[in-house]
């Protein structure tokens, strides 16, 4: 198990246990998470899974495609730590790892 | 679904299992009113997903009818190219630019500009205003007579909602429905009630128009109406008059007939579906799930097409550089390897929102959380002040095979 925090705008904390291979966008939506709406069910392709990494953990998360690039670029209030929770998959390297998210998706 | 033939006024629409395969033409518009395009898609989807057609009416195109094929297309833009138009049918000589047939980079630099009018934080705004105006229009409504919903209340409401975002003057906002209904309609979408000529010749007055208030717009500090967001903009002020009225077009008919047939459908489902009905009258928190669910099964705009910039595999296909791919949202949302009893319109359905309603990638809607807060806010005052509105005749529906529409749908108001 794989343990992360989620942090809603108004500052409600989820602490959960995610299982490996999982990512960030489905544990949210299995563990009814508020906040992450996960439209497209994981394809990359709708920006509705918008987080914030916390830069303590952005190196380990890893780099963004051409395609979660494009799909951030039309989400609103992006920061450079955005990522979409459907790009970052649980594993035991992200073990505490910790995600804030935004105000809204779109 | 019947496999029975299909009986309308003018034809008798052929039981598709009697075809041979390679006659299948999802274009034809006329599948649609009489609700016989269901048998055919599932035919289709079941038979050759990816389906190649030579249409004598629109050229030869592919049909793609499953959900994940949709996707696979739709986030494909590198391979499937937005331009030149996203209807079946080609334009013969009037085909003015906008961006939603328009690829990267122009499409993102376009989109970015007019996408502050429909944030999230600026709809929380305007959510009051909505419900305010969406509780005049109910209560305005004549109650124990049979009235078309369509006129007063699908299409009143998205009109005004529409003329908010252009600020457009308000008294005139049927104006607004008057170049959606053209915008959507012609032979490119099966439709031959009217000839291109005429259609110029009408969004030409449009365009006259909004060239008045573009004007104004310049002349005054911006505001959030799409038409000063890009009358301010560096990247679109210096547009071409045909550029302007490619985008008015795409953002009138993309809030226009979108949102008045979801309102409509919904109506149509739960009068359909009276258990649902009764579950809603119970339940009112349910109504932000049954809105997906409504945009879901109504599907309001049948498919999107795009156009091969290389050769592609795809369901064991190879589909080669230059040709039409039609994505048939229609279809994916009836797909039942991607959605549990698709033909079942359920209001708790769990994970709702996945649908292909919206699209997906980088053309994905942009007005879909607009559409979903009007959607909601209408059933909540519905709710406030009926116990029913009931269907009292069948719904007459438009001829298109790209807009799922309605043009009269009697009912009659129960007050609680």
């Amino acid at each position: 198990m794989v343990q992360v925090t989620y942090i809603e705008h108004n500052g409600t904390t989820h602490e959960v246990d995610a299982t490996e291979g999982h990512s960030l966008m489905e544990v949210a939506i299995e563990k009814m998470i508020p906040g992450i709406d996960g439209d497209c069910g994981g394809a990359c392709a709708c920006a509705t899974c918008h987080v914030f990494v916390d830069e303590a953990w952005l190196a380990k998360t890893g780099q963004k495609d051409d395609m979660e690039t494009s799909m951030l670029e039309f989400a609103e209030g992006i920061e450079a730590n955005s990522r979409l929770a459907c790009q970052i998959k649980a594993s035991a390297d992200l073990d505490g790892i910790v995600v804030r998210i935004p105000e809204s998706q779109h | 679904m019947s496999q029975a033939a299909v009986k309308t006024e003018e034809s008798v629409i052929p039981d598709p299992y009697s075809l041979p395969l390679d006659e299948i033409d999802m274009g034809k518009a006329a599948l649609y009113p009489a609700q016989a395009h269901w048998a055919y898609f599932e035919r289709l989807r079941k038979e050759d997903p990816v389906h190649f057609c030579e249409s004598e009416e629109f050229g030869p195109y592919w049909s793609i009818t499953k959900f994940n094929d949709i996707v696979h297309v739709d986030t494909h833009h590198k391979q499937f190219s937005s331009e030149p138009q996203i209807v079946i049918g080609d334009a013969v000589d009037f085909q003015p630019p906008m961006f939603i047939a328009m690829d990267q980079p122009k499409h993102d630099v376009q989109r970015k500009v007019v996408t502050p009018a429909v944030s999230p934080v600026q709809l929380s705004e305007v959510e009051p205003m909505i419900r305010k105006r969406v509780g005049d229009v109910l209560d305005s409504l004549p109650v124990g007579e049979t009235f078309n919903w369509v006129d007063l209340v699908s299409i009143e409401l998205t009109t005004q909602m529409l003329a908010t975002l252009f600020d457009f003057p308000f008294e005139e906002r049927r104006k607004l429905t008057y170049w959606s209904d053209i915008s959507a309609s012609g032979p490119q979408v099966g439709d031959d009630s009217m000839t291109e000529e005429f259609r110029l010749q009408e969004l030409t007055k449009c365009l006259e128009e909004f060239n008045a208030l573009w004007q104004e717009r310049k002349a005054q500090p911006r505001k959030n109406d799409f038409i000063s967001l890009m009358a301010h903009h560096p990247d679109m002020q210096d547009m071409d008059p045909m550029e302007y009225l490619g985008n008015l077009m795409l953002l009138i008919v993309g809030g226009n007939d979108t949102t008045r047939n979801s309102m409509s459908g919904g109506v149509v489902a739960l009068n359909q579906n009276p258990a649902e009905y009764d579950k809603l009258r119970a339940d009112p928190s349910l109504i932000p799930n049954m809105v997906s669910e409504i945009i879901r099964w109504q599907t309001p705009l049948a498919h999107m097409r795009r156009n091969a910039l290389e050769d592609v595999e795809l369901g064991g296909k190879t589909i080669k550089k230059g040709d039409k791919v039609v994505m048939w949202y229609i279809s994916g949302n009836r797909d039942d390897e991607v959605i549990d009893r698709p033909d079942d319109f359920i209001i708790d359905r769990p994970k709702a929102r996945h649908h292909v309603s919206f699209g997906f990638g980088i053309h994905r809607c942009m007005g879909n959380r607009l559409a979903e807060m009007q959607i909601k806010i209408l059933w909540e005052e519905i709710l406030k002040r009926f116990s029913n509105v009931e269907l009292v005749g069948e719904p007459v529906r438009v001829t298109s095979n790209f807009v799922m529409g309605y043009s009269d749908l009697p009912v009659k108001l129960h007050v609680k």
